[in-house]
């Protein structure tokens, strides 16, 4: 078939037509419908009935609601910028330390070792750490009984005081592994004779990494801030197996919310409110982190 | 190399201290497989009479073997490895279709395309959840692997085709050019030309979209709820708290849950990390 069109941009739209079909019926209309039912009383079964704001004003005194939000922000700090720090000092250590003073080889070893718990699906990791935390037969307790201080065990996921903690413990050990290979990764565009430079003029290693690693790693810290806090946002899988947001409301975040407000309450409306805050909240850190992304671009 | 950075390095304490410390932090991270390992080996009795921390007195393969069978595990597998392998290949395929369009086709709106593309993959699934259990129970396809694999092949390509659309964006125009000039067709450009010389970013997609639908839990957890539908994630998730979950059973479920994912991380490990950078400074 001989074609002899000049080069330009019709006929491609073609091939977009599967992809741009399929996700307006498998996201589009649904966040739609979610959002339309989110003013209304809905039970799953029947005709939804129209209350206009009422879902939302709930929501606003909902002392849940609030909670999970503040569940969240301490997640935030667990998944974002926790790993963050570590990873940041961790990779530049590995980078120009270790793969220095004892080669690739071993900084590598490092490297997998530490994005292990990343490889795991988040509800395995679940089971992993509720096993190890069980107050009964779990590993911690017994280790902590067998170190002689066994007044330092405590019911880890089941005590209100301590379950959250707990969690966020678990989550610094799920994440610290992506920023690691993100940030390693990053310093290899790093001019070793900047480096070298550096040291010549008798910069310390402090000095080094806040003023040229750190530095240059910025489009990298963006990423990977902006992700493990969306991330962060959307948990669900880690909660759901390791306590369902008990006990009470001492872990509940907001997927967990919309999911029992679905599927347990049959509050279809109530829960399509929570999960449309979600999203409007997603979506502007999403169009901040564009912009500022475009505007790092423009300057680099 | 003149000076060299290692150079600073000379005091050996330093060196050691750090390496030391670096270590221990090592050991703490993979703490927890170790203790599933050893444990999901062990004997009730013998957990029963030495606690989770000592070593098993011998090697027994019954906790895994007697869970293995009690939940079916070789039907999760097959369940998971269908949908993780249909909707990587799948994904992968809708991935190319739009990034062709987008990054090399620049069709007009592109940016806002890629905006809808890059929203669906962000948005949390709890905001389309509700509707989509609704009409595929309408469609009599609620608890059934296609709707599951479906609705991933268009989450997983949402990013896909991010990703894809900006590496498209850079592809050599002179060979698009020549290879017109030849007389080749769009298709033909795509599949004999574009596809092959980007293969290393779809090998790269397609490991990503296998393990992420893989380690998926919320949607399928949703919408695969009879026992032959469910996947390992799904399965061993729900069983937590369940009567027979003792100790050693616990742990040897974890273990089966952990061992597919070691796998699947030796095999992709590369083209993992490898991609990991390329999102990241995408």
């Amino acid at each position: 078939m001989a074609r002899t069109r000049s080069p330009g941009s019709s006929g491609y739209l073609v091939f977009l037509i599967p992809g741009l079909v399929l996700s307006v019926a498998i996201v589009v209309v649904p966040l739609l419908m979610t959002i339309g039912t989110s003013f209304t009383r809905w039970q799953g079964v029947g005709t939804p009935v129209w209350i206009g704001l009422d879902n939302y004003v709930r929501l606003a005194h909902d002392p849940s609601f609030w909670a999970s939000f503040q569940h969240i922000a301490l997640l935030i700090i667990a998944m974002a910028i926790v790993p963050t720090l570590i990873g940041l000092v961790l990779a530049a250590v590995l980078f120009d330390f270790v793969a220095v003073a004892f080669g690739n080889r071993i900084a590598g070893v490092f490297r997998s070792g530490f994005y292990l718990p990343q490889i795991l699906p988040v509800a395995i990791s679940g089971v992993v750490w509720g096993w190890i935390l069980h107050p009964s037969y779990g590993a911690l307790n017994s280790l902590l009984a067998g170190a002689g201080v066994p007044s330092l065990a405590h019911n880890w996921l089941g005590d209100p005081r301590y379950a959250l903690y707990s969690v966020m413990a678990i989550m610094i050990w799920m994440q610290i592994g992506y920023p690691i290979v993100v940030f390693m990764a990053g310093l290899q565009r790093i001019d070793p004779e900047l480096y070298e430079a550096a040291a010549i003029d008798g910069a310390t290693w402090r000095q080094r990494f806040t003023a040229i690693s750190v530095h240059l790693l910025k489009p990298e810290i963006y990423v990977v801030l902006v992700t493990t806090t969306i991330a962060a946002l959307k948990i669900f899988g880690q909660i759901f197996v390791l306590t369902r947001g008990g006990p009470g409301t001492a872990t509940l975040v907001p997927s967990y919310f919309a999911y029992k407000s679905f599927f347990e309450k049959a509050e279809v409306g109530y829960g399509s409110a929570m999960s449309t805050v979600l999203t409007l909240i997603i979506l502007m850190l999403t169009l901040v982190f564009l912009r500022l992304q475009a505007r790092g671009e423009r300057l680099r | 190399m003149t000076a060299g950075a290692g150079h600073h390095y000379r005091r050996g304490w330093v060196r050691h201290a750090v390496l030391v410390g670096l270590v221990i932090a090592l050991l703490l991270t993979i703490s927890p497989f170790l203790v599933v390992a050893i444990n999901a080996v062990k004997t009730p009795a013998d957990y029963a009479a030495h606690g989770p921390i000592a070593l098993p007195q011998s090697l027994s393969l019954t906790g895994i073997v007697e869970f293995w069978q009690r939940v079916d595990f070789t039907r999760k597998l097959l369940n998971s490895l269908v949908v993780s392998g249909t909707v990587a290949v799948l994904g992968v395929a809708l991935s190319v279709l739009n990034a062709y369009a987008l990054g090399i086709g620049k069709v007009r709106g592109r940016i806002w395309f890629l905006f809808v593309f890059l929203a669906a993959n962000l948005l949390p699934q709890e905001a389309v959840v509700y509707p989509l259990y609704y009409l595929s129970k309408s469609l009599h396809l609620y608890n059934s692997l296609t709707a599951v694999i479906i609705i991933f092949t268009v989450i997983q390509s949402a990013f896909g085709t991010y990703l894809l659309s900006s590496v498209y964006d850079h592809f050599p125009r002179e060979i698009l050019e020549a290879a017109e000039i030849d007389g080749a067709g769009r298709w033909r450009i795509l599949v004999r030309i574009v596809v092959p010389l980007s293969w290393q970013t779809v090998s790269v997609l397609f490991a990503f979209f296998f393990i992420w639908t893989w380690n998926e839990f919320f949607l399928p957890l949703v919408f695969l709820i009879s026992n032959e539908n469910q996947t390992v994630p799904v399965a061993l998730g729900v069983l937590q708290g369940q009567r027979f979950m003792d100790a050693t059973t616990t742990s040897a479920s974890a273990l089966i849950g952990i061992l597919p994912a070691v796998v699947f991380f030796l095999i992709f490990q590369r083209t993992l990390i490898r991609g990991v950078t390329a999102g990241a400074v995408k």
